[in-house]
This record gives structure tokens, sequence and C-alpha cells, in this order.
């Protein structure tokens, strides 16, 4: 497999390699397997040219050219690319290239990141297998008949696949955190507000936020640092220096206290595997051999998260996805009599079936008589899980589950959409409380597919939470470990 | 919670969010959605009269930038928004009557 970003960027950077040749590795793999896989929306195999023999002009002239040079980067379709087209993988902005870029996307071409393309999602985000893509699903790199999780599923299959070193992606629900774990990729969601979300296409506004794809944790702690501090142009962008992380990864764990999340751990909820509660609690076994304090805790409320979450999530995005309205920009549909006419049929005609039904749950929600039963209580019971967090974290440091309950699915093996959202209940409880969380690759389960194993830290506790995913990523890298901790009869 | 989801209680919703429903769809969308709130009935069993609802989870409060003049949007950037609408006039974006019969 390729190489990471870090040794990308020094390579380039040092004269080592060029950053045109490294573009032409991942470009050959791209040729070789997007045709079965179908990460992209869009490949920028001109545009990735050019930028990166500009990149090599400047190494060849001298000049500085910022940590992430040469390195490909994909970026899911629903963050804005200037004169690039940006679908969302939906019929309603198919065609669409916006006039700006979002900040995020600014700020790696700064750092000199070359684009290869932009990844396929679940249309505006909403689903958990990009089953619902309007351009056709992508499949898992590891097992083309099995979903690459959702809805970034385009940025965490280019990863795994080599298509691109690093990638970014939006988690509302754990859109980031899930397909990394089905894809055997490392997916990071931070803080809410520690990223830029101009130029990020909203679904549910207290929940978006954007992060980094990447093949290791290093990678994924750079990208961190290079997209994350304040933006005034977002305004609920964190108005303050925000602390770095890389130097938190070789720093163990000695003292740090780990604590399971009991209700994660397949009793309290159903469908978990055992096979992936085996690998969560093997790596758990693992921070203790490396003198981590590690111990159960109660989060009594996360059980109810995913319905706080359905009734948040579908009230926010039915007020977002209502300027689709086939005025200024998106789908039209043409020969309506007057303009409320004009409207509903390019809004009928450009939405798919899982969007209609996150924005009539949500207007329902948000109708009279009913705002105080569902989004008001949602709100609540939100608040419930802050608090439940707050006392988890006087006694610990960080907290772990299972980033997804199950291993990568078949294809149509969750066409129900109940089953479907149950998928996200462990990665649910970050998005609602706004606190960092992250996926990092431990072993495998059922079908030798990746498994993925959560770390959860407090608001701007990405310092210690990389630094438990970097030891979590030294412990799945020795399997001999892994497998003798197995053995001993922890599923 | 308000009573169960019924087909026209789905339609005036359809209306509402100005979405246009077949009767099949009608039928799939009442069963599928009544399946959430079902399964949304487990905060019921919650007392949270007296919990204060989270709107924002960071707390940030009056967010607001300086009071310095800056340009306004460039003739440039408002010439490719247009070039993206379906329909300009006149440097305006143009849509069928407002008050025209319906089809």
């Amino acid at each position: 497999m390729s190489r990471t970003a870090v040794e990308i960027a020094a390579a380039v950077a040092s004269g080592a390699a060029s950053a045109v040749s490294i573009l032409e590795e991942h470009l050959a793999r791209i040729d070789e397997r997007e045709a079965e896989i179908h990460a992209f929306n869009t490949v920028l195999t001109d545009e990735a040219r050019a930028q990166a023999a500009e990149i090599d002009r400047q190494v060849a002239a001298g000049h500085d050219v910022g940590p992430l040079a040469g390195v490909p980067i994909a970026l899911k379709d629903n963050l804005c690319t200037r004169g690039i087209p940006t679908t969302c993988s939906s019929r309603m902005l198919e065609g669409w290239r916006p006039p700006y870029n979002a900040t995020v996307v600014e700020r790696l071409a700064e750092a000199g990141a070359v684009l290869v393309g932009k990844t396929n999602l679940d249309e505006f985000a909403m689903g958990s297998s990009t089953e619902n893509s309007a351009f056709g699903p992508t499949r898992n790199p590891h097992d083309l008949s099995r979903v690459p999780g959702g809805s970034s599923g385009g940025s965490a299959a280019a990863v795994a696949a080599g298509f691109s070193a690093v990638a970014l992606g939006s988690d509302t629900g754990g859109s980031i955190r899930q397909p990394a774990a089905l894809c055997g990729v490392v997916g990071m969601k931070p803080t809410y507000g520690a990223v830029s979300r101009y130029g990020l296409v909203a679904f549910a506004s207290s929940l978006d936020q954007v992060g980094p794809f990447s093949r290791d944790v290093a990678d994924s702690a750079l990208l961190y640092e290079l997209i994350s501090g304040h933006d005034p142009r977002d305004s609920t962008s964190i108005p303050a220096t925000l602390p770095s992380v890389r130097g938190h990864l070789d720093r163990g764990v000695e003292g740090l206290r780990v604590g399971l999340i009991r209700e994660l751990l397949g009793e309290t909820l159903d469908g978990f595997e055992p096979e992936v509660l085996a690998q969560t609690r093997a790596a758990a076994d693992t921070l203790a051999a490396a003198g981590a304090i590690v111990d159960e805790v109660s989060v009594p409320s996360t059980i109810y998260g995913l319905s706080a979450y359905y009734l948040i999530a579908p009230a926010e995005a039915s007020s977002n996805l209502a300027r689709y309205d086939g005025v200024r920009y998106g789908h039209r549909e043409e020969g309506g009599a007057n303009t409320a006419a004009m409207m509903r049929a390019s809004r009928t005609a450009g939405f798919g079936p899982e969007v209609k039904r996150r924005i009539m749950l949500g207007t329902y929600g948000l109708s009279a008589g009913y705002h105080d039963a569902f989004y008001g209580k949602a709100q609540r019971v939100r608040t419930l899980i802050i608090d439940d967090f707050a006392k988890a974290y006087e006694n610990f440091d960080v907290l772990l589950s299972p980033t997804s309950p199950c291993v990568a699915f078949p294809f149509g093996a969750k066409s129900d959409p109940l089953t479907m959202y149950l998928n996200d209940v462990a990665t649910i409880p970050s998005n609602l409380s706004g606190q960092p969380s992250i996926s990092v690759p431990f072993g495998t389960g059922a079908h030798g597919l990746p498994v993925g194993v959560q770390v959860l830290a407090p608001l701007l506790g990405e310092p210690v939470m990389y630094q438990v995913a970097a030891q979590i990523e030294r412990a799945a890298k020795e399997p001999l470990l892994q497998e003798t901790l197995l053995k001993e009869g922890r599923s | 919670m308000p009573e169960p989801l019924t087909p026209d209680v789905v339609a005036k919703v359809a209306d509402l969010a100005m979405l246009e429903l077949s009767d099949d769809e009608l039928q799939t969308f009442t069963a599928q959605l009544a399946a959430v709130l079902e399964h949304a009935h487990d905060v019921e069993e919650l007392d949270v009269d007296d919990v204060a609802p989270t709107h924002h989870p960071y707390p940030l409060q009056n967010v607001m930038r300086t009071d310095d003049p800056h340009p306004a949007v460039d003739a440039e950037v408002a010439a490719a928004a247009l070039a993206m609408a379906p329909s300009v006039e006149d440097g305006q974006f143009r849509v069928p009557p407002a008050l025209g019969e319906e089809p």
C-alpha cells in the first residue's frame, strides 16, 4: 500500500520523490479499481496533474511548499470547490459548480495538497451505507458485495483503496467514523466548532462537523491541525487558539483513565456483533497492558441518543433543505404554471426517498402542536446526555466503545430505514454532545472484515483522544498480542 | 406524544414541505415514519420537565464580527452565481408568474 501523507510530504519537500510521480501512483490505482468501487463522483485527473507539477516546480525553485506538499487528497462531495461540481450525490445539485471554496478546501490547498476528486456519499449525507446516493452506491474495497458505510463512504473507500492518501468527510451522526470503521481506516469527528463549516453544505447545523480520513493516526492528527482553528466566516467556529495534538502521539497511556461505556457493550442494546465487542475489549486490554487504568462506566442516557437524534437532525434538515426550490441554483422542473408549482415539482424530482423521509419527519416534528413533544423534548434529552458524559469525565480521561455495532454489511441488508438508523447508536452521542471522537482500526470481525474502536473525549479533548488512539494503533500493529488477548476468552 | 401517524397527516406534512407524493409513496412513507416515531417513544419515559434544552453543543454567545467596512460580493462571484441559476433575465433570477394558474 502507498505511503502516508506525512511520508509523502517529507519525500516531496526534500526532493526524494516528485509530486507528479506520487500522483501517478494514485491515479494508476484509480484506473485499476475505481470502476468496481465507485468512490468518486468526479475524478480531477488533469487538474491534479497540473497542481502536482506546480508543487514540483516550487520544490525545484527552493520555495517552501507546505506540510501537505504533493499529498493526494479526496473531498466528500458536499464540500464546496470553486468551479468544480459539488453534487451532494443528489439530482438536486447535479452539475452545480460553486462560486467559492469551503474554508477547509482553501486551507488544504495552501498546505500543498493535490485534489484528486470529489467522493460519493449518501444523498445530502443522509444514510449509513452510500446506498442513498443518486449516482449509485460505493462498494467496500475489502469486499465488493458489501457497503463501505456512510454517509462519507466514498472518502473512506478512496483512502482504503489507496486512491488518495487522505480525505475529508462530514459527520452528523457518525458519517466519518462508521465508514472509517467499515473500511479499516482512521476517521475523526472534531469538537463542534473546532473546524470551519463555511462551504460545507448544511444538513443538521447543531450536529455537522468536518473531519479527516487517513490510513494512520499521525496523518489524522496532521490533517486535524491543518483544518482546525477559528474562521470568521463561520459563526459557530470557536474563537480561540486550539491545542496542538501531534506532540501527544508518542506519550503513551501510563496512568490515563479509560472508561468502557457499559451501555455500548451489547448487554443494554441489541445488534452488537460478538466479534466487534471482543475486539473492543481487546483494545481496552492493550491499553491496560500499556499502563492505563481501565474500567467500565455507565453513561445511562446514551441509549436515548438515537431517538433524540432522529427527532433533532431531521428537524434541522427540513429547515436547511427548504432552500432548494429551483429558483437560484439546483434542479428546476420546468412547466409549472406558477412559482409554487415549479418549486414543488423541482423538490419532488430533485430529492431522493431518504431525503424526502427526513424532510417530512422534521417538518412533522416542528409543526404547530408537536414542536414541544418532539424537537423540544429531544433537546432536553440532549442535555441529559451531555450531563451524563460530564459525570463520566469526572473519573475518566477518555471513553471507549465500538464504533459500529457490526462490520460492513451486504447491500440491501438494511433496507428498512429504522434498521439502518440503529447502526448509528454508538456514534450519535458524540454529535449530540459536540465532543470529539475517533475510530481506529483494531483487528477483524466476522468474515475477516475490519473492526473500528471508538475513542471519545470531552470538548476540545483532541490531544488526549489522539494520545490514546495512537496507543491503540500501536497495539493493533502487533497481531500476536491481539491474538493472545482474543484467545484468553474475552468474547 | 401525539396520536399515531395516518396517511392524511403525512399528506398534510408533504404539502407543508412542498413535496408531492404518489399514493404508493404515501402508504410507504406513512409506515416508515410511524416506525421511527414509535421507536422515538422511548424518550417518553424520561422526566425532563426541569431540564434546560440544548440548542447548540458549544457554549458561544453573541458572535459578532468587527464592524469594519469590507467589499460586498464582487462582480465576478455574482456572475458565477447567476451562471448557475436555472433561469436568469437582466441579471436577476427568473421564475414563473407568482400568481399564475395551477397546471
